[in-house]
């Protein structure tokens, strides 16, 4: 399979394209882009082992391959599913995916607190993105929900394990980016939780990316925390010259201030380049850092909000008139 | 009549010890296959005895075995699945307590034919009684020179230890079982890869359950067409069931598939019977995860034909009018048993497996609890009963592993057959706190819906 | 009741036999693969400190050349360890189906009036727990309940009381901790 020249053919929601062998169907409809790309709320490209637990991006392969055309009895995980020469997939135009799709959605929200109103992360949260695209307006779900208490992991980082959906995706931030893991998984079913059983201070170089690769509001900044809300914010690409790492961020600007310091997320919010603690907690004064530019940011964000003029070119933030 | 194979010396005096074993003929299928028989040839032999894998599943036991992948120079592994939780399943604890070196035979056995060299049972650790006994025979297997290097002069090393688990019903699943035997939590991993190719360690790694790899035994002692001459159709063999519940004689037998149900269920040799003289109201087959049956189609299908103990005449009629065989574990219920409160029970019982790892089983399984404990306790509503149908659809195929069906089956079959039931529960929801609903009404649904 | 948090972490470490014991355990594996024998070692290790403090699966931890967290999180996953403090005798009752409808919650409730306690609770002496756990697999022999390595099957009211008796009068010995782990 190393044979670069080799391209497999297949069909997501009816697009034909070619990919490399040992593409995931979910990295395959990436690159189509658009309403073919499944959501996902555990895969992280960048992240070993991430992946098949949050049942988001399920979809229906009507065809297995042009050698075995038969389709797969269940739905599968696009993130975890490599393509096949001859696959068809169906994801926006499966009835049966839509509704198992909806499901998921519901089973993350039942336990899940709905307080965006005061959740830090709402704005750039995917699972209320997530929700807004499948769910429903209304709850089935009328038992008390699951809460714990909110937590302080070191100096600038706050659990509040009561939003977290278990991705996961933070462990493994820490098994790959520190080289001792001190938080982990306790318990199990739906009294699983991520902690660090006695409380611990996280104290590892990189780890306050776990807030960056956290899909919801479970780990928060605390530099950040209630400052404002993010839309209010003007990310702007910038960068500092760092012996920790390479100093590449967001900073999310309030008139002259950085409020907050993030690592660049791509457009599915994966972050390619890591940053630093130093970086993300300590460097919050703008002498310190190089401003690029005005940060891209997809027009249907709510983060562009107030940031657009109406004949302003599309994906252009034009912040010193919002 | 029946030939029992695995059984048939159970109860005489010191076969547990390997003395005992031997005088009744133990491990002469091991010097049979090391003197004469290539490791494919057994594999062959296995396939020519149609024997399914008798943990659950069913898949055919000789073509798992062809799947384990043999790269150049990397240990291949082979596992034996004792974490035996499936509730109503008792017969692999049964079959390790009284007749270990059956098992022990078999693990030399497949793991010969597999080409492993390090194997591995694994015990649930509340057995930890049953790892004492299995030790104990390790050793006297170790002391005979059937383990360790170059067994009976034939060249062929193989060691074997047990392992244990500490309270997990979710290491019954294979990739789960893996993860723990590894040291971690039992999260299922997702497939594929399966663990023929990566498995314990990231080694190729063939997982059965302790009554399969114990039927290898006579397999390779009178071989492969002799045993598929037993059974009916593609359920050949035989097969242990574990019957509990409101039955006059609960314990382990060891049946010939294909009897009949009525005669397993009302015979004097297997269950004797209904207890007191009550009526039966329904009957789980296969263990608490399949489908439940109501009384009307236990005894036969919904065509009228008989129903048989095998695993196609147990499924006859689908989800809608069938159940499976499954892992025999066989639970009666009488008149006097209330199907909400089973179902609440079992639920309560997925609820507490559920590993937590992907969100339609974590969730899913907890919300079905909740509204079961309304319903049974008078405080249900009428739309609960079809948001219990939408949960167990949305859980069911959606999840990483088999544990979000087996948490979705006796749901929907509970409801699909019992309905009246549970609506009453609705209607009468002081009554239902003092007495059962009994065996009224019960659904008889149309043949051609089937 | 034996509460270690107070106990320094130093004092923590298994006596001769037992480091044996641990060391047979791991050599089940191959080498590199030592992290296998973690939950056989919690085993040993919540028979012979009581439950599974934090300095205890440090030590673990430490006996196995793995991160604390690692054992952390293995040992809330299975429901046979405790991670907080125990009676003596854990009385394990089976809840599930094939036991309910043979009576299990007639049993559950006695034991709770003869002990004076709720499921989930410890005697006052610190001699017993009461714990209800999903299916044994002794569905054929209900009501049922495990005592440390031991089954009780056929659980009646008498059966019970002479259980609780036994467990009292041999309350001083190791009469259900680790006399038969292992060989």
């Amino acid at each position: 399979m190393t044979d670069s020249d080799i391209k497999f053919k297949i069909i997501i929601d009816g697009i034909q394209l070619e990919v490399d062998p040992g593409t995931t169907i979910l990295n395959a409809a990436r690159l189509i882009g658009g309403e073919a790309v499944p959501p996902a709320m555990c895969y992280y490209s960048s992240l070993d082992g991430s992946g098949g637990k949050c049942r988001t991006c399920l979809v229906e392969v009507v065809k297995g391959s042009e050698k075995d055309p038969r389709p797969m009895p269940k739905l599968v995980a696009s993130c975890m599913t490599l393509v096949a020469d001859g696959m068809e997939v169906n994801n926006k135009i499966s009835e049966k995916v839509l509704e198992a799709r909806a499901g998921v959605v519901e089973f993350l929200l039942i336990n899940h607190p709905l307080d965006c109103p005061i959740c830090d992360q709402a704005g750039e949260c995917d699972l209320q993105n997530l929700a807004y695209a499948h769910g429903k307006s209304n709850t089935r779900y009328d038992f008390e929900r699951r809460t714990f208490d909110k937590i302080d992991i070191g100096e600038y980082i706050k659990l509040h394990m009561t939003r977290c959906i278990l991705c996961y995706r933070c462990v493994y931030v820490a098994n790959q980016l520190t080289d001792k893991r001190e938080h982990g998984i306790l318990m199990r079913g739906d009294a699983t939780e991520i902690g660090t059983f006695i409380e611990k201070n996280l104290k590892n170089d990189f780890i306050g990316n776990v807030i960056d690769v956290c899909p919801v509001g479970a780990l928060t900044d605390k530099t950040f925390r209630f400052k404002s809300r993010v839309w209010y914010t003007k990310p702007m690409d910038a960068h500092r010259n760092c012996s920790c790492c390479k100093g590449k961020a967001v900073v999310w600007m309030i008139g002259d201030e950085i409020a907050r310091v993030t690592a660049r997320k791509d457009q599915y919010g994966e972050v390619k380049e890591f940053i630093c603690n130093e970086c993300r907690f300590e460097k919050k004064d703008k002498f310190d850092w190089t401003i690029e530019g005005p940060r891209n940011i997809d027009r249907s964000s709510v983060i562009s909000a107030n940031h657009y003029l109406e004949d302003a070119p599309k994906h252009t933030i034009l912040l010193n008139k919002a | 009549m029946d030939r029992k194979l695995l059984l048939e010396h159970v109860l005489v005096e010191g076969i547990n010890g390997i003395d005992g074993y031997q005088k009744k003929g133990g491990y002469r299928a091991l010097e049979k296959a090391l003197n004469s028989m290539s490791p494919n040839e057994i594999v062959e032999e296995v396939k020519k005895s149609g024997l399914r894998g008798r943990g659950g599943a069913g898949f055919p036991t000789g073509m798992k075995w062809s799947f384990i992948a043999k790269p150049e120079g990397v240990p291949r592994h082979f596992l034996c699945n004792a974490d035996e939780s499936e509730p109503g399943t008792f017969k692999d604890r049964y079959l390790m307590e009284k007749i270990p070196h059956l098992l022990i035979e078999g693990m030399i056995l497949s793991s010969y034919a597999l080409g492993c060299n390090l194997s591995y049972i694994y015990v649930r650790g509340e057995y930890m009684y049953i790892i004492q006994i299995l030790e104990k025979a390790i050793a006297e297997a170790y002391h005979k020179g059937y383990l360790g290097k170059n067994i009976l002069g034939s060249g062929y090393d193989l060691e074997l230890a047990v392992t244990c688990g500490a309270g997990a019903y979710i290491c019954g699943e294979e990739t789960a079982m893996i993860e723990s035997l590894e040291g971690n939590r039992g999260n299922p991993r997702i497939k594929p890869p399966f663990p023929a190719v990566k498995g314990l360690w990231g080694r190729p790694t063939v997982v059965n359950n302790v009554e399969t790899i114990a039927a290898i035994v006579p397999i390779v002692n009178e071989g492969g067409d002799a045993y598929a001459k037993i059974g009916i159709g593609k359920s050949t063999g035989t097969k242990l069931i574990s019957a509990c519940g409101n039955i006059n004689k609960p314990g382990v037998y060891e049946i010939s598939l294909g009897i009949s149900v009525e005669e397993f269920l009302y015979g004097d040799d297997y269950c004797g019977g209904i207890k007191n003289g009550k009526q039966l109201k329904a009957c789980v087959p296969g263990g608490s995860s399949v489908p439940i049956l109501p009384h009307h189609l236990v005894c036969k299908t919904a065509n009228g034909d008989q129903r048989l103990m095998s695993y196609e005449s147990l499924s006859d009629g689908g989800f809608i009018t069938g159940s499976m065989l499954g892992s025999g574990g066989f639970i009666v219920y009488d008149e006097n048993q209330c199907i909400v409160k089973n179902t609440w029970n079992f639920t309560r019982f997925y609820h507490h497996e559920s590993c937590g790892q992907c969100s339609p089983c974590r969730e899913g399984t907890g919300w079905m609890e909740k509204i079961f404990h309304r319903l049974e306790h008078g405080h249900g509503k009428i739309e609960d009963i079809d948001l219990l149908w939408d949960i167990q659809r949305k859980i069911d195929g959606n999840t990483i592993c088999p544990l979000g069906e087996a948490a979705a089956w006796p749901v929907a079959s509970a409801i699909r057959h019992f309905r009246e039931e549970f609506e009453w529960h609705v209607k009468e929801p002081a009554l239902c706190l003092v007495k059962n609903y009994g065996l009224v009404g019960i659904n008889i649904p149309v043949l051609n819906n089937a | 009741m034996h509460n270690l948090r107070t106990v320094k972490q130093e004092m923590i470490e298994f006596p001769e036999h037992l480091l044996k014991e641990v060391g047979r355990q791991m050599a089940k594996f191959p080498d590199g693969k030592q992290k296998s024998a973690v939950l056989s070692i919690l085993h040993i290790a919540q028979a012979h400190f009581g439950y599974l403090s934090e300095p205890v699966m440090d030590y673990v931890a430490r006996l196995l050349h793995i991160l604390p967290i690692e054992v952390y999180e293995v040992a809330t996953f299975y429901s046979m360890f405790d991670t907080q403090a125990v009676g003596k005798v854990k009385l394990e009752v089976c809840r599930t189906g094939p036991c309910m409808i043979e009576g299990s919650e007639k049993i559950i409730a006695y034991i709770e009036l003869k002990l004076g306690i709720k499921v989930g609770q410890t005697t006052p002496d610190g001699l017993f727990s009461l714990k209800t756990v999903e299916c044994l697999g002794a569905c054929g022999y209900a009501p049922m309940l495990q005592a440390g390595n031991q089954y009780h099957e056929h659980l009646t009211e008498e059966k019970v009381d002479s259980l609780l008796a036994t467990y009292r009068e041999n309350s001083e010995s190791n009469y259900w901790g680790l006399k038969n782990h292992g060989s």
